[in-house]
C-alpha cells in the first residue's frame, strides 16, 4: 500500500533504511490533514447552508473539546515525529561506519573517500584550485592525504551505514538527497555529520537545497549505490588510477 | 417573548475594594491630575468624561517612548546575543586544534571616569525633569508671572548636556587610545563588540544630545508649558535608559569578555 | 441620517482643509500607504509571473528585455519576495487599514503621533524607491533572497548583484524596519490612550487587538531586524566578521580574520522573520471574526477566547523561530523543543477557526464580496494553515524543507489569506475608504465583486494546491531551471514540469482575475455608487456619522461607548435588530438590498 500510496503524492521511491518509517508518518500525517481540511470544509458548507437556527452557545462542546482532541491527535504526531527525528539526529554514527566527506562549493560538490589508513588529510583553503586538480584544498604535505579519493560522483555500498561529513567552502549549501530522504546544510566554518544506510542499489539525485548563487539550480551530483563487493572493487580501482 | 441571545460576556465585573488609599507615608495625599477622559482605567462610571488635557498628553508622550526604549532593547539584546556567540564561536582547524580566536580588548581606564560622568548626567537630568513639574513654579508660569520653570530648569540642562558631551568626548579619546595600540573597528572579533557595542550607544547618546539641544530652545522658544514639561520628561527618561543600558553593556565589556 | 454637507472654507468641518502631500490626517495616510501597497502588489505580481513564465519556457525572451538568466530569476525572486512581504502584506493590513480605520474604531480623531505617522509612510515609500532601484545598479539586484543568509549575502563577489544590488536591498530594508517600528508605536500608543469614553479593552473590536498584537510584535521584531542588518552591513564594509567563518574561500578570496557564524544571521533574521509572517496575518484574523459576525447578524463566538488566542499567537510567534532551521545545523535537540513550541501555535490557530465556523453557523448570511472574501479568508487558512504541522516536526521537514512544499504552505495561509483579507476590507471599509470631507462615502460594485471573489477563489487553489505535490516529488525552491540539468537530478526536475506548467496557467489565471478588481476600483471612483451612512449594519464605531469625514469636528466629542460589537439580536419570533456600539436604542435589521 505504501508504493501506491507514494505514487499519488508523487513521493519519489525511498532507498534508504530510515526512507520507510518517515513515508508511512508524512502519508499518515498528509491523509490526517487531507481529511481535517475536507471536515472543517464541509463544516463550513454546512454551517452555511443549514436552515437559519439560534447562535451555539456552548463555549465547551464547540472549543475546548475539539481544541483539546486537536491537541492530543497533534501531540501523538509530534511524539512519534521525535522519536523518529531522535533515531536519525541525536546520536551519531557507529564507529564502523563508512566515512565519507562531502564538500560543497560553488557549484558542485566533491566527496572525499579517507583511503587505506581511514584518516582524512588535512585541508586548507589556500591550497583549494579547481583546475589543478585539488579542489577542496588537501594539504600535499600531510602524509594521510596521499592516498584520499576525491570524486564527483558519491559511490556509497549498500546495507552499510555511511557517516558523512558536510563541509562548505564559500556559502551555505544544502545537501539534498530526496530519494534517500535525506537533508542537510553545509554550512562555513562548521562540520555537520548525518549518517544513514542505503537499501537499494541504483542511481539517486544529490540536490543542492540552500540558495547559494547563479548556479544553485545545476549545483548537482549523482549518489551511487552499489553492492559491497562491487564498491570495494570501484574504491581499489579508482585507487589505483590515482595513486599507482 | 424573551431574547434566546445568551449574552456572551464581555464585560468584567469589577471588584470593588474598600481601600483608603493610605500607605501611610505621612505625606499629603496625591492631587488627581487627570483632565478628563483617556480611555485608561475604565472608571467611566465615576469620572465624568473629559477634555483630554496635559496629564494625558503627557502620559501619552511617554507611553510612545517605553515601546521606542521596549525596541531599542531588543536591539541592544540582539546585540548582545550576537557578542556571546562570537565569543564562544570556536572552529577546529586543519590541523585538529580547537581555535578561539576571541582576545578580550581590555577596556581603557577612562571608560570608569565616563561611566561616572554618565551617572552624574543622569542625576543632573533628574533635577531638571522636576524642576518642570514643580506645583508652585507650574502655578506661577500658568497665571503668566513670569517664567521661574525656565529659570530653574536651565541650569540642570545645561549641566546635563555638558555632561553629556563630556562623556561623548571621553568615548572619542578611550577610541584614540585603543587607536594608538592599534586596535581598530575591524582588528579581532572582540573589538568588532567593543567598537559597535560603544558606537552605536554613543549614537543614541548623541541624540540624546540633540533632545537635550531641542529642549534647551523649547524653553524659550515653546509658548506651551505642556510642550516644554514634555520634551523634558521625555528626554529625562530616554537619557536614563541609555545610562542604564551603559550600564550594562559597560559591565558586559568590562568582566564578561 | 446622513452628515450635513460642510460649509465652505469652515474649519470646524475637516481636519485637513484639503488634500495634501504631506498630510497628518490618519485617513490620508492610511490611503497613501494602501496605495503604495497596491502599487507594490502590482510590481510583486508582475515579478512573479516572469519567474513562472520562466521556469515552464526557459527560452522565453522577455520583450524589450531579453531572455531571463540565472541572476536575473534570482534577483526576481528576491525583489518578489521582499516587495511582497514587506510592502504588500506588513503594510497594508497593519499601516494601510490600521491608520485608516483604526482610530475611528476606537472613538479617536487621531493617531497619538500625526507627524510621527506621516514620517513613517513616507520612510517606507523612500524604501520602497531604493529596493525598485537595486536592479538598475551594476550587477543588478540582490540574488539572495529575501531571507539573504551570508556569506552569499555578506561577500559582494559571491554572485551577480550580491555588491551595489545587496547593499540598496540593506539600505531599503533598514529603513522599512525604522518606519515600521514608528508607525507600531504610534498604534499602540492610540490603541491604549486614546479610546473614547466607554470603550473599555473588552469591548475592543477584534480587528483593533489584531493590530495591537502585531503592532507589539513589529516592536520586537524590527528592532532585531535592525540589529542584524547592521552588523551584515559591518561585514560587507567594515571588515568585521560577525557571519563570515575563518577560512571562507569565495570567489578565490580567502577570508583569513574573525570567527564569524552564519548560523547566527539565521536566529537573528528567524527570530524577525517569523513574528514577520504574524504581523501579516493578525489583522486579518481579526477582520475576518467581524465580517463574518457582522453578515451572519450574529456575535462572535467566543469573543474573550477569540482576544486570548489573538494575544497568544503573538506571544508563541516569538517562541518558533527554529522551526525554519531544523536542518540549517542548528542542535537536534533545539529542534525538539522549536518543534514543540510550533505545534502548539496549532491550538490557538485551530481556536479561531472554530470560532469562526460556529460564527456563522446556521445563520444563513448575507453574502457581500466583503463577507466571501471573509469566508475565503477561512477556507484558505484552514487548508494552508493544515500543512503548518506537518512542517512544524522535524523528520518531516527533512525531506520537506526547501522544497515547493514549504512554498504552497506560506503562499496558501500568508498570501492569499493576507490578500483575501485585504480585499474583504477593502470591500467592507470602501465607504469609509472613499469618504472625504467633499464626498461622501461609495461602495464597490457588489456584482464585480463576487466575480473577483470566485476567480481568485479557484485561481488561488489552481495555483498553489499543485505546488505541495511538486514539493512532495522534490522540487526545491529558487531554482531558476528545471529542464537540460544533467544526471539524475535532471530526471527528478523534468519530471516535475508537467504540474508546473499548469501552476503557470493557473497562476496567470489568477493575476488575470486581479483584473477584476482593478476595473471594480476604477468603476466606483469614476461613477460612484453613493454608500448609505451604514450599509452593512455594523455594530462598531468606525461608521458612527460623527467620525466621518464629513462631520463636523466637535461631534465627536460627546461619544460614548455603551457595549461590545457585534450585538445582534434575533429572537425567535419577530424581526431582527442590531444595536451599535454607540446607539441607546436597537434598529431594525433588514437585509441590505
Amino acid at each position: 500500500m505504501l508504493p501506491a500510496l507514494s505514487t499519488i503524492v508523487l513521493l519519489p521511491a525511498d532507498a534508504s533504511a530510515h526512507g520507510p518509517a518517515l513515508d508511512h508518518h508524512l502519508l499518515l500525517n498528509l491523509w490526517i490533514i487531507l481529511g481535517l481540511a475536507a471536515f472543517a470544509h464541509v463544516l463550513l458548507l454546512a454551517g452555511l447552508s443549514l436552515r437559519r437556527s439560534s447562535q451555539p452557545v456552548h463555549l465547551w462542546t464547540i472549543e475546548y473539546l475539539p481544541l483539546a482532541l486537536l491537541a492530543i491527535l497533534f501531540s501523538a504526531l509530534a511524539v512519534r515525529a521525535e522519536q523518529l527525528w531522535a533515531e536519525t539526529r541525536y546520536t551519531g554514527s557507529s564507529p564502523e561506519a563508512t566515512q565519507i566527506e562531502v564538500t560543497g562549493l560553488q557549484f558542485a560538490w566533491y566527496f572525499r573517500y579517507p583511503g587505506p589508513d581511514a584518516t582524512f588529510g588535512t585541508t586548507q583553503p589556500r591550497f583549494a584550485s579547481a583546475p589543478e586538480g585539488n579542489p577542496i584544498g588537501i594539504d600535499p604535505a600531510d602524509p594521510h592525504s596521499a592516498d584520499d579519493l576525491v570524486t564527483s560522483e558519491l559511490v556509497i555500498p549498500a546495507d552499510r551505514e555511511i557517516d558523512l561529513t558536510l563541509h562548505a567552502q564559500d556559502v551555505i549549501h544544502g545537501f539534498a538527497v530526496p530519494e534517500l530522504r535525506l537533508k542537510q546544510n553545509a554550512v562555513p566554518g562548521e562540520n555537520i555529520h548525518i549518517h544513514f544506510t542505503a537499501t537499494r542499489p541504483g542511481i539517486y539525485a544529490i540536490l543542492c537545497t540552500q540558495l547559494c548563487g547563479t548556479g544553485h539550480y545545476r549545483m548537482n551530483a549523482n549518489l551511487r549505490v552499489v553492492a559491497p563487493d562491487e564498491f570495494q572493487a570501484w574504491i581499489a580501482a579508482r585507487e589505483k588510477a590515482a595513486h599507482p | 417573548m424573551p431574547s434566546t441571545i445568551t449574552p456572551i460576556n464581555t464585560e468584567w465585573e469589577k471588584k470593588r475594594r474598600l481601600d483608603d488609599h493610605d500607605s501611610g507615608h505621612g505625606r499629603r495625599p496625591p492631587t488627581d491630575k487627570r483632565t478628563g477622559g483617556g480611555g485608561d482605567n475604565d472608571n467611566w462610571n465615576d469620572r465624568p468624561q473629559g477634555r483630554r488635557g496635559p496629564r494625558e498628553k503627557l502620559s501619552r508622550a511617554r507611553l510612545g517612548l517605553f515601546f521606542a526604549l521596549a525596541g531599542d532593547t531588543m536591539f541592544f539584546v540582539a546585540i548582545v546575543s550576537a557578542f556571546f556567540v562570537a565569543q564562544g564561536t570556536s572552529h577546529i582547524d586543519a590541523y585538529n586544534r580547537y581555535i578561539n580566536e576571541w582576545f578580550p580588548t581590555a577596556v581603557p581606564p577612562i571608560l570608569w571616569l565616563n561611566t561616572a560622568v554618565l551617572l552624574l548626567s543622569s542625576v543632573t537630568m533628574e533635577i531638571a525633569r522636576r524642576t518642570m513639574f514643580r506645583e508652585n513654579d507650574v502655578m506661577d508660569e500658568w497665571l503668566g508671572l513670569g517664567k521661574p520653570i525656565t529659570r530653574r530648569a536651565l541650569p540642570w540642562l545645561t549641566a546635563t548636556t555638558v555632561l553629556g558631551l563630556l562623556f561623548l568626548a571621553g568615548q572619542a579619546e578611550a577610541w584614540r587610545q585603543l587607536g594608538l595600540q592599534h586596535v581598530f573597528f575591524a582588528s579581532n572579533p572582540s573589538s568588532h563588540f567593543f567598537y559597535l557595542i560603544t558606537y552605536t550607544h554613543a549614537f543614541h547618546l548623541f541624540l540624546g544630545i540633540g533632545a537635550l539641544g531641542a529642549s534647551l530652545i523649547t524653553l524659550y522658544a515653546s509658548r506651551q508649558l505642556e510642550t516644554r514639561q514634555i520634551l523634558v520628561d521625555c528626554t529625562a527618561w530616554y537619557w536614563h535608559t541609555m545610562g542604564l543600558f551603559w550600564i550594562f553593556l559597560f559591565v558586559l565589556l568590562a568582566f564578561f569578555q | 441620517m446622513t452628515p450635513p454637507s460642510p460649509p465652505k472654507n469652515s474649519s470646524l468641518y475637516s481636519l485637513s482643509p484639503g488634500p495634501s502631500l504631506f498630510s497628518t490626517d490618519h485617513r490620508a495616510i492610511g490611503r497613501q500607504y494602501l496605495a503604495l501597497a497596491l502599487f507594490a502588489v502590482v510590481i510583486g505580481t508582475l515579478l512573479s509571473l516572469l519567474m513562472r513564465a520562466h521556469l515552464v519556457w526557459p527560452a522565453w525572451a522577455v520583450p524589450l528585455y531579453g531572455p531571463i538568466l540565472p541572476e536575473g530569476y534570482l534577483s526576481l525572486v528576491t525583489l518578489h519576495g521582499t516587495i511582497m512581504l514587506f510592502f504588500v502584506l506588513t503594510t497594508a493590513p497593519q499601516s494601510g487599514f490600521g491608520n485608516l480605520i483604526l482610530p475611528a474604531q476606537i472613538g479617536a480623531r487621531q493617531m497619538a503621533f500625526p507627524h510621527l505617522n506621516a514620517a513613517s509612510f513616507w520612510l517606507t515609500a523612500l524604501a520602497l524607491i531604493v529596493l525598485l532601484a537595486s536592479p538598475f545598479v551594476p550587477g543588478g539586484a540582490a540574488i539572495s533572497g529575501w531571507t539573504a543568509y551570508p556569506p552569499l549575502s555578506a561577500v559582494a563577489s559571491a554572485g551577480p548583484g550580491q555588491a551595489a544590488g545587496m547593499d540598496l536591498w540593506l539600505a531599503s530594508i533598514a529603513l522599512f524596519a525604522v518606519a515600521s517600528t514608528l508607525s507600531s508605536i504610534n498604534t499602540l500608543v492610540t490603541v491604549a490612550r486614546l479610546r473614547c469614553e466607554g470603550m473599555t479593552w473588552n469591548r475592543l473590536p477584534l480587528t483593533v487587538w489584531g493590530w495591537f498584537t502585531a503592532a507589539l510584535l513589529s516592536v520586537i521584531a524590527f528592532s532585531v531586524l535592525l540589529a542584524a542588518l547592521l552588523l551584515l552591513y559591518c561585514d560587507r564594509h567594515a571588515g568585521t566578521s560577525f557571519f563570515l567563518p575563518t577560512g571562507d574561500l569565495i570567489n578565490g578570496v580567502i577570508h583569513t580574520h574573525g570567527n564569524g557564524s552564519p548560523l547566527l544571521w539565521l536566529h537573528l533574521f528567524w527570530f524577525f522573520g517569523h513574528p514577520e509572517v504574524y504581523i501579516a496575518i493578525l489583522p486579518g484574523m481579526g477582520l475576518t471574526s467581524m465580517v463574518l459576525a457582522n453578515f451572519s447578524h450574529r456575535r462572535v463566538f467566543g469573543y474573550r477566547l477569540m482576544i486570548a488566542t489573538t494575544l497568544l499567537i503573538g506571544l508563541l510567534g516569538i517562541l518558533l523561530w527554529g522551526h525554519h532551521m531544523f536542518v540549517a545545523g542548528l542542535n537536534p535537540f533545539a529542534s525538539t523543543a522549536f518543534s514543540a513550541t510550533t505545534i502548539a501555535i496549532a491550538l490557538p490557530a485551530s481556536a479561531k477557526v472554530l470560532s469562526w465556523i460556529a460564527t456563522i453557523w446556521r445563520a444563513r448570511p448575507h453574502y457581500s464580496s466583503a463577507m466571501l472574501f471573509a469566508l475565503g479568508f477561512v477556507s484558505l487558512f484552514i487548508t494552508g494553515g493544515l500543512t503548518g504541522p506537518i512542517l512544524a516536526q522535524p523528520i518531516l521537514d527533512e525531506y520537506l524543507h526547501n522544497t515547493f512544499f514549504v512554498v504552497a504552505h506560506f503562499h496558501l495561509i500568508m498570501a492569499m489569506a493576507g490578500i483575501f483579507g485585504l480585499f474583504s476590507a477593502t470591500y467592507y471599509w470602501f465607504p469609509l475608504l472613499s469618504a472625504t470631507s467633499r464626498h461622501p462615502g461609495c461602495l464597490l460594485s457588489e456584482r464585480l465583486g463576487r466575480w473577483h471573489f470566485w476567480l481568485t477563489l479557484v485561481g488561488a487553489y489552481a495555483t498553489f494546491l499543485p505546488m505541495h505535490f511538486t514539493g512532495l516529488a522534490g522540487e526545491p525552491r529558487h531554482y531558476a531551471q528545471l529542464t537540460e540539468i544533467p544526471n539524475a537530478a535532471g530526471r527528478m526536475l523534468a519530471a516535475t514540469v508537467p504540474l508546473n506548467l499548469h501552476i503557470t496557467y493557473a497562476a496567470i489565471f489568477l493575476a488575470a482575475a486581479q483584473l477584476v478588481f482593478l476595473a471594480n476600483l476604477i468603476r466606483s471612483l469614476r461613477h460612484p455608487a453613493p454608500s448609505p451612512p451604514n450599509p452593512w449594519h455594523a455594530t462598531t464605531l468606525e461608521w458612527h456619522p460623527a467620525l466621518h469625514p464629513r462631520a463636523r469636528l466637535d461631534a465627536s466629542d460627546a461619544l460614548k461607548v455603551l457595549r461590545g460589537p457585534c450585538d445582534y439580536r434575533t429572537p425567535d419570533s419577530g424581526k431582527a435588530f442590531f444595536v451599535t456600539q454607540w446607539n441607546h436604542e436597537a434598529t431594525p435589521d433588514i437585509k441590505p438590498e
